[in-house]
């Protein structure tokens, strides 16, 4: 079990490596990309910010949580920070379970409550040279000032 | 006391800083913290209820704070 904010590119096999054991009969991994297109503009690639300290710990109280909920301790979970480009993993999910049931729910819990409550933000760029802020439904929220 | 603030994202350039520090009286909560901060120019662009965090924890408006104490107003957060 494991959380981290990371200012490198995600390691993602190494993810998957990590949680998966002999007694687990199912290994998942969730990758979140950035992708081209959002809200209808192109995206050329986004620049990720956190509350650090506080997302860490967000981080770490949500695979504790998911660990009681669905009885692994399989659980590693990576979220990046910086300039990404398009196609760079933001985010990386990897859980193992016994049974793939608790497995897919366990890493859909994971992924729905970082999106909620982890305090990391997203400043589009686009293919004009602009930049915007993104609320949490995937909308431009604000012009940044600079 | 101080109170210091913490300002991210859109909200930190809607304000032009990322950090305040504020002087309140003892007893003060998270909703005066709000009310101080929303009467500063530029401010007013900030949604009227704000989630808030204090000491890296999210908060209630009627959290009474202590010196010291770090209060974060969180925008709307976009992580994944």
């Amino acid at each position: 079990m494991r959380s981290a904010i990371v200012d490198l590119p995600i390691d993602t096999a190494a993810l998957a490596a990590e949680v998966s054991r002999a007694t687990n009969g199912a290994t998942l991994l969730f990758i979140g990309t950035v992708r081209d297109v959002n809200d209808g503009r192109s995206v050329t690639g986004i620049e990720y910010s956190a509350y650090r300290s506080m997302a860490e710990r967000e981080m770490a109280d949500i695979v504790r949580e998911a660990r009681e909920k669905f009885a692994t301790t399989d659980i590693v979970v990576e979220h990046r920070l910086g300039e990404l480009a398009i196609g760079d993993a933001s985010v990386a999910i990897a859980v193992a379970h016994p049974r793939r049931g608790a497995a897919y729910d366990a890493s859909r819990y994971v992924i729905e409550q970082l999106k909620k409550r982890v305090p990391i933000w997203k400043l589009e760029h686009y293919v004009d040279g602009t930049r915007e802020w993104v609320n949490a439904n995937g909308q431009h929220v604000a012009e940044p000032a600079r | 006391m101080t109170v210091k603030v913490l300002l991210f994202a859109s909200y930190a350039d809607t304000l032009g800083t990322n950090q305040l520090a504020l002087d309140f009286s003892s007893g003060a909560t998270v909703g005066d913290v709000l009310g101080r901060v929303r009467s500063m120019p530029g401010a007013d662009a900030l949604p009227p209820e704000p989630l808030v965090a204090v000491n890296e924890r999210y908060a209630r408006r009627d959290q009474v704070l202590s010196s010291g104490d770090e209060v974060a107003i969180i925008p709307p957060v976009a992580g994944g």
